[in-house]
């Protein structure tokens, strides 16, 4: 998927990630900003989902900020689609 | 060495000497009295109609021959409203007085900016119950060249009997004195109740200077500290700010889960078999702890059981339950609040008792050892029951000791409570980080996802069972929270030790590590 | 039956330990029109790892006329949650477009159509009217709830604490659902502070024959629950009639009393009923 437009998907909520996506020059690869309130514990976990997601969407260009507030697995994985749906127009059903 | 907990303990510890490893928490007590040699209190002499009133704090501090290498010992009543250890430091420093030894009752965020004094040489060495926000923090990443040795409320009492804490200099703090230094904390514009940390302090500390803001005509009354044992009285504008004593720990939450956990927790005293005619109780102040007031309240309401003493740090809420004749006393080491000590000023049921008579464990006997019922937090709990009430996720400092291993150690039933989750973190692991408290005092782990009960009370277990309560393994919960979060990595240690937890007979239970960063 | 905002991770994992027999996790009106995409794919993520500890999962998807209720049900139907909830229901022919609707993404999944059960929110005067054909339109169907906020704004009337404005609405709701042998589930009570108010209320709805009530706030769970749990007295009582008629059913005896009281069919039914709450098994008895 080609990142098209600025989008963002959950929240500053505990158990929640705040992700930013914006587009980036075709080529430039991916730029992946994380901070985490369990870095410590799970910083390298965190790292490993997003690179995965953006494999399985096949997103090879992108800016992308993650903040997290002790978010599991299935949550990340879930605001991940979200942001990455929204911001290569993938997602229909849903007013912004 | 390892300790019986299977804690790596060194058999020297730069800045606090050779250990002696934890082995049981009754092992060293079961000999009757303490091994160790108990240093003789000061005894001074004064004239007759000598005055001890000196105008201000820095004059009094000058009087008390400041040295190099002296300890200052505090109370920690005022908890995040206290106002004068800072200034005493600030006031120490100007002097130039250098490798201090801070030995507070325990230290709060207010406190952070003695990280100058830790940082220029002024504090070399800390003794407290705990320490919390920037100055944990700090501390665990390496800011001290010693560890920070951390005691419990009655394990304080008996490194002060032994020398191990040696105060040249106590600050006590009062809202209320006269110009001999009898004072309380009972009443005055800054009333925060008992004085139970710093009567041992008055004891034993070679200079005693009485702090008020509240200069009341001799003699002062009621005697929580008492004119025998001070040697000079300042009085300032403030001692500190009382309404932050409580800092949102007095309320009962309204956090679904903490009430969950509170519900279930009540549910387990009332089948436990303690929960009869006379039982007495103590609970900590905060989250899920608090809450269980609540409902035991109901149920003592419903049931028709009334209870015999309640103990410990005092909350509005114990108040309530005096005044509704759930109880018929309380005993007060520490308030929680204003309206606290107003009960303690006023009701003849409600009497301040001093860390030694609470906790301490060398002595004919303290009120820990008669409770029946603890309700106690945790921020972790481990598969063999032990409990972590000092270091947080990520390693780093920031709770205390309290009277937690103390009134576990007495009571009947320790109940533990604690959501099993918090933000993305296990409470239920396989290995706390740090042990406060022995697995071999605690019977009941209480969270929302289940209740453990400890393989060594399998008639508690059975009671509960009985009771259709949720009971489960705790490896079973510690593996089903490990499957909602998932495996999380190890926090990585130096091999400097930072901190030294000290059970209360004076052994060493565990150290903390510093943390890298 | 408590409800959960489909866009809050932290209520949808923790939603489980409450004790609630039943968990709704909504895509409807708990979650904001620009967030209708995200909480479909979170609640869609959660049903997959997620423990309930056995309650009752149901998800309330947006009705099929809005821009979400399609991506809804393609998304969660394939899950088959123990219900699919359906909001603002007023007609048989929605209905029947919903089950078509699911059964084609059934089909495709290759699951069977008995399995997951839906559940009708009634939330007009329209609705309420057109109640009974609804409930009893298909088999799926296996409970009816009402919807007492939207109702109120529907009927132009205020929401009233002693629920005048939407009396008759439970009392057709129930009899709907009891005349097609399916659940009556009440309305939420929006004051989560008032513990008191909603002790009554929950009375007042058990005695109209409702089976539950939605709760919004996990505080609320045990007042409903202590409110429909049979006191002991029913439940000893309840065992005496079942014993007493095991006892004369050995014996050829088809009138008995027990504490001077005939008991009868109705009574009968009355008991297993009690029992069946307090978690008795009769036949044992």
């Amino acid at each position: 998927m080609e990142i098209v437009k600025k989008a963002q998907a959950g929240s500053f909520e505990s158990s929640d990630v705040l992700v930013l996506i914006e587009p980036v020059e075709k080529g430039t690869g991916r730029k992946i900003e994380v901070d985490s309130a369990v870095q410590r514990q799970y910083g390298d976990q965190i790292l490993t989902i997003i690179q995965e997601s953006l494999d399985e969407y096949e997103v090879n260009d992108i800016h992308l900020v993650f903040n997290d507030k002790g978010a599991i697995d299935t949550v990340i994985k879930a605001r991940l689609e979200t942001a990455i749906k929204r911001a290569s127009n993938a997602q229909k059903g849903t007013m912004y | 060495m390892q300790n019986s907990l299977g804690r790596e303990i060194p058999e020297f510890i730069e800045g606090y000497g050779k250990t002696e490893p934890f082995s049981g928490a009754w092992t060293k007590l079961k000999k009757g009295e303490m091994s160790e040699i108990t240093i003789p209190p000061p005894n001074k002499a004064k004239l007759a109609h000598q005055t001890k009133l000196t105008p201000n704090l820095e004059e009094a501090i000058a009087k008390t021959n400041p040295h190099d290498g002296m300890t200052v010992s505090f109370h920690h009543h005022l908890r995040n409203g206290d106002g004068l250890l800072v200034k005493t430091l600030d006031i120490l420093a100007k002097m130039g007085i250098k490798n201090i030894t801070l030995a507070s009752s325990s230290l709060a965020d207010c406190h952070t900016p003695i990280l100058k004094y830790i940082a220029d040489g002024t504090i070399c060495k800390v003794w407290t119950s705990g320490m919390r926000g920037e100055i944990g923090k700090a501390v665990s990443e390496g800011a001290m060249q010693l560890p920070v040795i951390f005691h419990s409320h009655g394990g304080r009492v008996r490194a002060i009997h032994t020398g191990e804490i040696s105060i040249d200099l106590a600050i006590v703090a009062t809202s209320a004195a006269d110009e001999e230094g009898n004072g309380t904390g009972t009443f005055g514009k800054s009333a925060f109740g008992s004085m139970g940390y710093s009567i041992i302090d008055m004891r034993y500390a070679k200079q005693v200077i009485v702090v008020t803001d509240n200069l009341v005509e001799y003699p002062c009354y009621p005697l929580s500290v008492t004119q025998n044992f001070v040697d000079y009285v300042v009085v300032v504008d403030s001692i500190g700010d009382p309404t932050k004593i409580a800092s949102g720990t007095t309320r009962i939450t309204k956090s679904p889960i903490d009430l969950l956990i509170a519900k279930h927790a009540a549910d387990v005293i009332e089948h436990s078999g303690y929960f009869v005619p006379g039982f007495s109780f103590q609970l900590g102040a905060g989250g899920a702890s608090l809450a269980v007031a609540k409902f035991m309240r109901d149920k003592m309401k419903r049931q028709e059981i009334h209870g015999s003493f309640l103990l410990g740090g005092v909350t509005s809420y114990c108040i309530d339950m005096l005044n509704e004749g759930l109880f018929k006393s309380v005993f007060d080491v520490q308030s929680f609040d204003a309206m606290v000590s107003s009960s303690l000023y006023n009701n003849k049921n409600h009497i301040e008792i001093s860390a030694a008579l609470y906790a301490n464990p060398y002595n004919c006997g303290c009120m820990t050892n008669k409770l029946d019922i603890v309700v106690l937090g945790a921020l972790e709990v481990d598969v063999d029951f032990n409990v972590n009430v000092l270091t947080g996720s990520g390693g780093y400092i920031r709770g205390a000791s309290g009277g937690h291993c103390d009134t576990a150690s007495g009571a009947k039933l320790t109940v533990v409570v604690c959501p099993s989750i918090r933000g993305r973190i296990s409470t239920i692991n396989q290995r706390v980080q740090t042990v406060v408290t022995p697995g071999e005092s605690v019977d009941v782990v209480v969270t929302e996802r289940g209740i453990c009960v400890n393989p060594a009370q399998p008639e508690l277990e059975q009671n509960l069972l009985k009771a259709g309560l949720n009971v489960k393994k705790i490896e079973d919960l510690q593996q089903e929270v490990e499957n909602i979060v998932g495996k999380s990595k190890p926090v990585e240690y130096t091999d400097k030790i930072v901190g030294v937890v000290e059970y209360r007979d004076g052994t060493i239970i565990d150290v903390v590590r510093e943390i890298k960063h | 039956m408590l409800y959960i905002p489909g866009n809050n991770p932290a209520m949808l994992l923790h939603g489980g330990v409450y004790g609630a027999d039943s968990l709704l996790l909504d895509l409807e009106d708990a979650v904001a029109l620009n967030q209708k995409d995200a909480a479909r794919i979170l609640v869609r993520n959660m049903l997959k790892t997620v423990d309930y500890y056995g309650a009752e999962v149901c998800v309330r998807v947006n009705h099929l006329d809005t821009p979400f209720g399609m991506d809804d049900l393609n998304e969660i139907v394939p899950l088959q949650p123990n219900a699919i909830r359906y909001p603002k229901t007023e007609t048989i022919e929605e209905l029947d477009r919903l089950v078509q609707v699911i059964t084609e993404i059934e089909d495709r999944h290759g699951l069977p159509h008995d399995k997951m059960k839906i559940h009708i929110m009634i939330e007009t005067a329209l609705g309420v009217q057109n109640v009974f054909e609804i409930a009893k339109f298909c088999k799926r169907v296996d409970a009816i709830t009402i919807g007492g906020q939207d109702l109120t704004a529907d009927m132009n009337i205020k929401n009233t604490k002693d629920g005048a404005g939407i009396d008759l609405a439970r009392k057709m709701i129930v009899m709907a659902a009891k005349a097609n042998k399916i659940d009556a589930i009440d309305t939420v009570f929006v004051d989560v502070d008032n513990e008191e108010d909603l002790r009554i209320e929950t009375q007042y709805i058990k005695e109209l024959g409702f089976n539950g009530k939605a709760v919004i706030n996990p505080r609320q769970i045990d007042i409903v629950h202590e409110v429909f749990t049979p006191t002991e007295e029913e439940i000893r009582k309840a065992y005496r009639i079942i014993k007493e008629f095991n006892r004369n059913k050995a014996l050829g005896i088809g009138v008995f009393a027990v504490d001077g009281k005939m008991v009868d069919a109705p009574v009968l039914t009355r008991a297993n009923y009690v029992l069946e709450l307090a978690g008795v098994d009769s036949d044992a008895i």
